[in-house]
């Protein structure tokens, strides 16, 4: 190709557009004691409350899939039940578990990407994902591959990869026939199997001591591994459905962050693969448990670090279940449920990949949203995250501060939060006070 | 591609995201770059993409992507960077918490033996990114120009190629 005359010079891009947020930590600490920790998050989820208001709920599931490149899914599965319960609308048993293939698909997508590319190598020694592809590029391709598998799920039922379009209140707008989707089969076969190898990979990752003592919360249905029902239960004792999860569970604004931070009972808890692993293992799919059993570690996890195994087993988990909905499928008698418009308010949690995710709307009689809220996963982790960062802080302040912000980063990224897509997501503000 | 089409095998993706002001430059540069070449061409509209570009090239020879970039430089400058032989100098690829993005996966691809020979990035600096915005009217300009420079660099392959 040829070059165009142009002056030569270097560019400093130190980012590309679409940064989705940033992340800050300030720290004070003195004498080795860590006086504050303050995690700044930049949380779009909110724009989008005041955005929904006057639109019609048609729309939402289209909006709400715009919050989040990573899982569109998740945003658009909790809006649709919460709408659906004002309607008093119940879809059918196909239309339910094409739901649930959909969010296999978004789950693998997910923790394939966070697994292989972002956390592994944390606990391998590397920068990045690119440098460790230079010394582990078999791994890498495979976790790509899985990914890929993910991907093909998405765009089947979704109609794309990245915010689908198919998912309407009621339904689908187009679901797949039996053909398509048995077309994914072999694939998936290969991906389950690679998910296994991916478990027995992370396993044998170094883990850092960290034993935070977690008050875990996750969706909790009686015969199934959670995704899209069930009431909310904590390993505290607390169960509750969706729609008492503002009684409970509050928001509160930290003056530092735009993101609210929400507690329950005034305490601090976990969402994600590491609570929802703990509180349904026995839910899990018989090779993801009987492979999560063979690596020796017990139930339940307690270590933050060791939520890239708990991200392994629900790739597995997600992976079977997806052919399990495959193998039985039929396609529903409509693609949609009909839906009479009735005003009300509605409420739903679903599973996403990082987390529960709280959706509660209100629909005036014309089907306009007259109030929405959201409360994502990266929310309700963030006080366990400043929690988990004062605990395991005290161990890197004899490092120069780029050697505190590396492992606070570590520490940050077993959350996987929503909380930025720069190229260097944590601007650390470490302030040392006396001999620290 | 119909029979006609002369060159090599060529991918051209245009990043951003349609919500967000000026970022939607590249996308709105893929969808006219379709309606003029696209039969000959491989076309990908990529919102919000990461490393699954990696698939999106597959099989091609000459990738070009078109992508909004924040440098400081003034809004609508054009950057050309060929990032065939080796890394764009001065783009940073550290670690998100969260996301992969676009020229992380030209070097992940690097790294794993998957880039094609040639991968040209257009990157077209952008000023209002803000929910909703519309796109300025200087990066409306520069999406002119940029259509202009990316079709001139395509005549060159194809043509060189029909020879």
């Amino acid at each position: 190709m040829p070059e165009q005359p142009r002056d030569e010079r270097t560019i400093k891009v130190d980012m590309i557009a679409r940064v989705e947020g940033e992340g800050a930590l300030r720290v004070t600490v003195k004498d080795g004691t860590v006086l504050d920790c303050e995690l700044r998050i930049f949380e779009p989820p909110r724009f989008f409350e005041a955005f929904l208001q006057g639109r019609h709920y048609q729309e939402v599931p289209d909006l709400v899939a715009r919050i989040c490149g990573i899982c569109p899914v998740a945003y658009q599965m909790s809006a649709v039940h919460a709408l659906e319960q004002i309607f008093g609308i119940r879809v059918s048993e196909p239309l339910r578990e094409l739901r649930r293939l959909l969010y296999c698909g978004e789950w693998i997508e997910s923790h394939a990407l966070h697994v292989y590319l972002l956390q592994a190598p944390d606990f391998l020694g590397y920068d990045s994902g690119i440098a460790m592809a230079k010394d582990h590029g078999p791994a890498v391709a495979r976790g790509l591959r899985i990914k890929k598998a993910g991907n093909a799920l998405m765009t089947l039922l979704g109609g794309r990869s990245v915010h689908p379009v198919s998912v309407q209140v009621g339904g689908f707008s187009r679901v797949p026939t039996r053909p398509e989707l048995l077309g994914l089969r072999d694939e998936l076969c290969w991906a389950r199997d690679a998910a296994a190898d991916t478990i027995r990979w992370v396993a044998g990752f170094d883990v850092p001591d960290l034993q935070p003592g977690y008050t875990c919360v996750a969706l909790h249905p009686s015969d199934e591994y959670p995704m899209n029902e069930g009431p909310i239960v904590s390993s505290s004792g607390v169960e509750l459905p969706a729609t008492e999860f503002e009684r409970h569970f509050s928001e509160t604004q930290a003056p530092y962050s735009t993101a609210l931070q929400c507690t329950l009972h005034g305490e601090t808890y976990l969402v994600g693969p590491l609570a929802r692993v703990n509180l349904n293992a026995r839910h899990l799919s018989p090779l993801a448990a009987q492979v999560l059993s063979d690596t020796g570690i017990s139930l339940p996890l307690r270590n933050p670090f060791h939520g890239i195994l708990a991200r392994g087993v629900e790739i597995l988990y997600a992976f079977e279940e997806a052919l399990r909905l495959i193998d039985r499928y039929e396609p529903p008698p409509m693609a949609a449920e009909p839906v009479t418009v009735r005003p009300g308010t509605g409420m739903a949690c679903t599973e996403a990949p990082r987390g529960i995710l709280y959706h509660r709307f209100t629909v005036d009689a014309d089907g306009l949203i007259r109030e929405a809220k959201i409360v994502p996963p990266t929310s309700q982790n963030q006080g366990r995250i400043e929690q988990d960062l004062r605990l395991f802080m005290p161990g890197l302040l004899h490092l120069p501060d780029d050697g505190v912000a590396r492992g606070c980063e570590r520490v940050i990224r077993c959350y996987d939060p929503c909380i930025s897509c720069a190229t260097h997501f944590l601007r650390l503000d470490l302030r040392r006070e006396g001999r620290a | 591609m119909t029979p006609a089409c002369q060159g090599p095998p060529i991918c051209i993706i245009g990043l951003g995201n349609a919500l967000r002001g000026d970022d939607a430059v590249g996308l709105l540069a893929a969808r006219r770059l379709r309606a003029r070449i696209g039969d000959c061409a491989r076309v990908v509209e990529a919102e919000m993409a990461g490393v699954e570009i990696v698939d999106s090239w597959a099989d091609a020879q000459i990738v070009i992507l078109i992508d909004a970039v924040y440098s400081g430089a003034s809004t609508g400058s054009i950057h050309r960077y060929d990032a065939s032989s080796g890394p764009i100098a001065g783009i940073k690829t550290a670690r998100s918490s969260h996301s992969f993005g676009a020229l992380e996966a030209v070097e992940l691809a690097r790294m794993l033996g998957m880039l094609p020979p040639t991968v040209i990035v257009f990157g077209i600096e952008v000023g209002d990114t803000a929910f909703g915005g519309p796109i300025s009217p200087a990066v409306s300009q520069a999406l002119d120009r940029v259509m202009d420079e990316i079709l001139w660099e395509y005549e060159a392959v194809t043509t060189s190629a029909g020879r």
